[in-house]
């Protein structure tokens, strides 16, 4: 920095000092200050790190360095609060107006929803709009129609079919991406690929737990609930269920004899190749069957497959094997959420 | 019916296949899988596209053995059909320009899961196109979100898989705001058939009776929406997600998963609510004032990046405001600005994040723009497609980027007063902010100061060449040959409502 070298003596310095209480020196003292000042300079700066409190002891020597060094310093300290205030406390300032904001948007949205509902037509009432054509033909007509009992399946897999496939597709690609943030790949060498998840893969030494109470229960449950599965699956045109809910139950099922017998027993029926081939399967099956009737349908085909009678449990045409492709998804679905949870891998 | 009509049906079924089988292929089989698919597609949509400008009109196409409130269909016109043409173009450039990242970034065993996502995005993003179902729309909406998600994160490392945690929360939050206003769209109306639900919402305005769950079933609609398609307050997720994830990915997110729910956002303003009723709830304003804040400070936020993937992904923010700016400005032209300008930022942006892969390749993976210095020289096709998209996004006129502002100008002026001065003036301010990055980091890859990257041997890979200069060729021939598009645009429009 430039300092005209005639400033401690100008008038502007004196009145500084006086504004600052400072007493005014003399002509004389001046000048010793000076030669100090040049003397330090071949001198090592120790002023610099002084702190307020022996201000008085070094006065005579140098007040304006150590002056100088203590602005200095309190500027530094003022400048790393400052860039350290973001990490001390702003965070806690920002978590917490965030958390107010976090709460008042919550509570205004439901407020909103509320008043919305409150606007809406009266629940149950007959003359609500959606108390139409739509729904009457489904109830009066649905079961001429599909040759389902079960309107309900009818409706997802027969009226409203396209809906469903993309919708059993939403379980495909959820599993997908399961599969892609916790599947544990194995290089060549037989190791996995990435150090970080060995551990992971650890759980599988506490296997099998032999936990007699678990697997006494499972040896009884597991069966039923699987065979309860298939009934609600295989039964889905006639009763309430279908694919999705009896998929459900077989996945729990399997979880269930997952958990009491061990992995090594269930790899022997199922593995990672079976699931994809199930899967594979199931889908194209799946898509397969609705092109048919979605191409027979929009270019006013007849329909070749017969419905049978209504009530039996081979009738309804495709709702039958397409709730059974559906079930298979959704039960390998679960069971693979829960395989690759538990050790990134089936 | 002629055969061609089925195309999009077949289409979309071929997509949700091809995903499936891609599952079990390796990865290089799966690979070639997609791009055939995806080849494939476009050329049945241009067969579709072909046929419905013969025919002049739109037609409906019934998903099964039952009519429409019943069954499902879907509804193809000529805008319908172009954008399909155009997104697959799109993507078919992007997988193949980020083609050798994708190798590099995503880990060996799991690249076929990478194309699986690809064809179920591609089989959503049709969906989303051809549906005249509500219902369908939001089917169709949970596997885009999941696939987006995965395109994210399947780049194994911590800042994918914190981009991609924000984006499926957000995005969540969209979803669910569609599916509350579709539920309520339902009770109000009866019908998911989006002809029937203009009807009827029609009715109920003209009576004046549920003036309070519309509004507010719009609101959400809009909000739901604009989160998936990161309008100004909703972006929070953008520069992550966009600047972290392989190349491809950050190219097809950008240019075609935001622009498909923009694309569903103006068909439900004409085919579901109606454009008067969303005048008349003064939607059109509120989305006007977000893209105008949106295309500030996008551009602010990326004039402050040093990291060329988040410079890019910030500026995706102020282009979604133009679109939005456009739907807001509530007039025909507008909306038809707002549909070229999707085209010509789709078409633009993904070639940037290619561009920028490539830039990046020869500046030892880095993204910064201290390492990027010079790499216009590196690698020339990679420098001079980035120098055609950023001179493109600012507006130099034979490029895309320009015409599609002239339309917004030429619309603005139609626009209601106040409207048009603030749309004039906030066109002009955001040209020069674009201008001042997208100028700075042209001249910040032509400036051979750093020498330690340099690599004789060094030759761009082919297929990333081919795709650049197939962007290149685009947005020329969008830039060039918009008269044509507009008046497609404009057909397809008139036939929506």
């Amino acid at each position: 920095m430039k300092i005209n070298p005639k400033y401690e003596t100008s008038k502007w310095r004196k009145f500084e000092r006086w504004v600052d209480g400072d007493s005014i020196p003399t002509e004389a003292e001046i000048e010793e200050k000076l030669e100090n000042t040049t003397n330090l300079k071949d001198g090592s700066k120790k002023g610099n790190n002084k702190k307020k409190e022996d201000l008085q002891e070094v006065e005579e020597t140098d007040l304006e360095d150590i002056l100088a060094a203590y602005r200095q310093q309190e500027m530094n300290d003022f400048y790393t609060q400052y860039k350290n205030w973001p990490k001390t406390k702003g965070l806690r300032l920002f978590k917490r107006i965030y958390n107010l904001i976090a709460v008042i948007v919550c509570v205004s949205m439901i407020l909103v929803l509320l008043t919305v509902v409150s606007y809406l037509p009266k629940f149950g009432d007959m003359a609500n709009p959606a108390n139409n054509e739509v729904t009457k033909r489904y109830i009066e007509n649905g079961l001429e129609e599909t040759g389902a009992v079960n309107i309900v399946a009818g409706m997802i897999l027969d009226y409203r079919a396209f809906d469903t496939l993309g919708e059993s597709h939403v379980l495909f690609i959820a599993a997908c991406c399961v599969l892609i943030l916790l599947r544990i790949d194995y290089g060549k060498d037989g190791k996995p690929t990435s150090e970080k998840i060995a551990e992971e893969e650890n759980d599988r030494n506490y296997e099998p737990k032999n936990d007699k109470i678990l697997q006494k229960t499972a040896f009884v449950l597991v069966p039923p609930i699987i065979l309860f599965g298939i009934y609600i699956i295989l039964n889905g045109h006639l009763s309430p269920g279908g694919g999705f809910s009896g998929g459900a139950i077989i996945g729990a099922g399997l979880i269930l004899y997952l958990n009491a017998f061990g992995f090594k027993k269930t790899q022997r029926f199922l593995s990672y190749r079976l699931f994809q081939k199930v899967t594979l399967v199931a889908l194209l099956f799946y898509s397969a069957a609705k092109t048919y009737s979605f191409y027979t349908g929009a270019n006013h085909l007849k329909n070749m497959i017969p419905k049978g009678t209504a009530g039996n449990i081979l009738s309804s045409g495709l709702i039958l094997p397409l709730n059974i492709c559906v079930g298979m998804v959704v039960a390998c679905t679960m069971y693979s959420f829960y395989c690759m949870f538990r050790k990134g891998g089936m | 019916m002629n055969f061609v009509q089925n195309f999009p049906f077949f289409n979309i079924i071929m997509c949700l296949a091809c995903g499936v089988i891609s599952s079990v292929l390796s990865a290089k089989k799966a690979r070639k899988l997609s791009i055939g698919l995806i080849s494939t597609v476009a050329i049945m949509s241009a067969c579709v596209l072909g046929f419905t400008l013969k025919t002049k009109q739109s037609y409906i196409y019934m998903m099964g053995h039952f009519p429409a409130p019943w069954g499902n269909e879907i509804r193809i016109g000529v805008l319908e059909a172009a954008m399909a043409l155009f997104f697959c173009i799109i993507m078919l450039c992007s997988i193949l320009g980020g083609l050798e990242h994708i190798l590099q970034d995503v880990q060996q065993q799991k690249q076929n899961l990478y194309f699986t996502m690809i064809n179920l995005m591609l089989s959503s993003l049709l969906a989303l196109i051809y549906t005249n179902d509500l219902f369908t729309a939001y089917v169709f909406i949970e596997i885009n979100t999941i696939a987006a998600c995965a395109l994210i994160m399947i780049r194994d490392n911590g800042h994918c898989l914190v981009a991609a945690m924000k984006y499926m929360i957000m995005s969540l939050i969209g979803s669910g705001l569609i599916l509350i206003s579709i539920s309520m769209l339902y009770d109000l109306t009866g019908h998911l058939l989006m002809s029937n639900i203009k009807q009827a919402v029609a009715e109920i305005s003209a009576t004046g009776e549920y003036a309070i769950p519309m509004t507010i079933i719009i609101a959400f609609l809009c909000i739901g929406l604009a989160i998936k398609s990161a309008l100004f307050p909703f972006h929070s997720w953008l520069p992550d997600a966009y600047g972290y994830a392989t190349a491809s990915s950050s190219a097809i997110l950008s240019s075609l998963v935001s622009k498909g729910y923009i694309f569903l956002l103006i068909k439900i303003f004409y085919r579901v609510i109606g454009i008067e009723v969303i005048r008349d709830h003064k939607i059109d304003n509120i989305l006007f004032v977000f893209a105008v804040s949106g295309m500030l400070i996008g551009s602010v936020c990326a004039m402050r990046e040093h990291d060329i993937r988040r410079l890019i992904a910030y500026s995706s923010v102020a282009q979604i405001g133009y679109i939005y700016m456009g739907i807001g400005l509530g007039t025909q032209g507008a909306m038809i600005a707002a549909l070229f300008h999707i085209m010509s930022h789709a078409a633009t942006k993904s070639m940037l994040f290619i561009a920028a892969a490539g830039l990046s390749e020869v500046s030892g993976n880095s993204k910064d723009f201290t390492d990027l210095k010079g790499s216009g020289y590196r690698n020339k096709i990679a420098g001079a497609a980035f120098t055609v998209g950023a001179l493109s996004m600012v507006g130099i006129p034979l490029l895309a980027g320009f015409t599609s502002k002239v339309y917004f100008a030429v619309a603005a002026v139609d626009a209601k007063p106040t409207k048009m001065e603030t749309a004039m003036i906030i066109l002009a301010i955001s040209t020069i902010l674009n201008a001042v990055y997208f100028i700075r980091s042209i001249i910040s890859i032509y400036t051979p100061r750093n020498t330690k990257y340099n690599n004789p041997s060094y030759r761009p890979a082919k297929t990333m060449t081919t795709a650049l200069i197939l962007f290149i060729i685009l947005n020329f021939f969008l830039g060039i040959g918009s008269n044509l598009i507009y008046r497609l645009i404009e057909s397809g429009l008139s036939m929506f409502a």
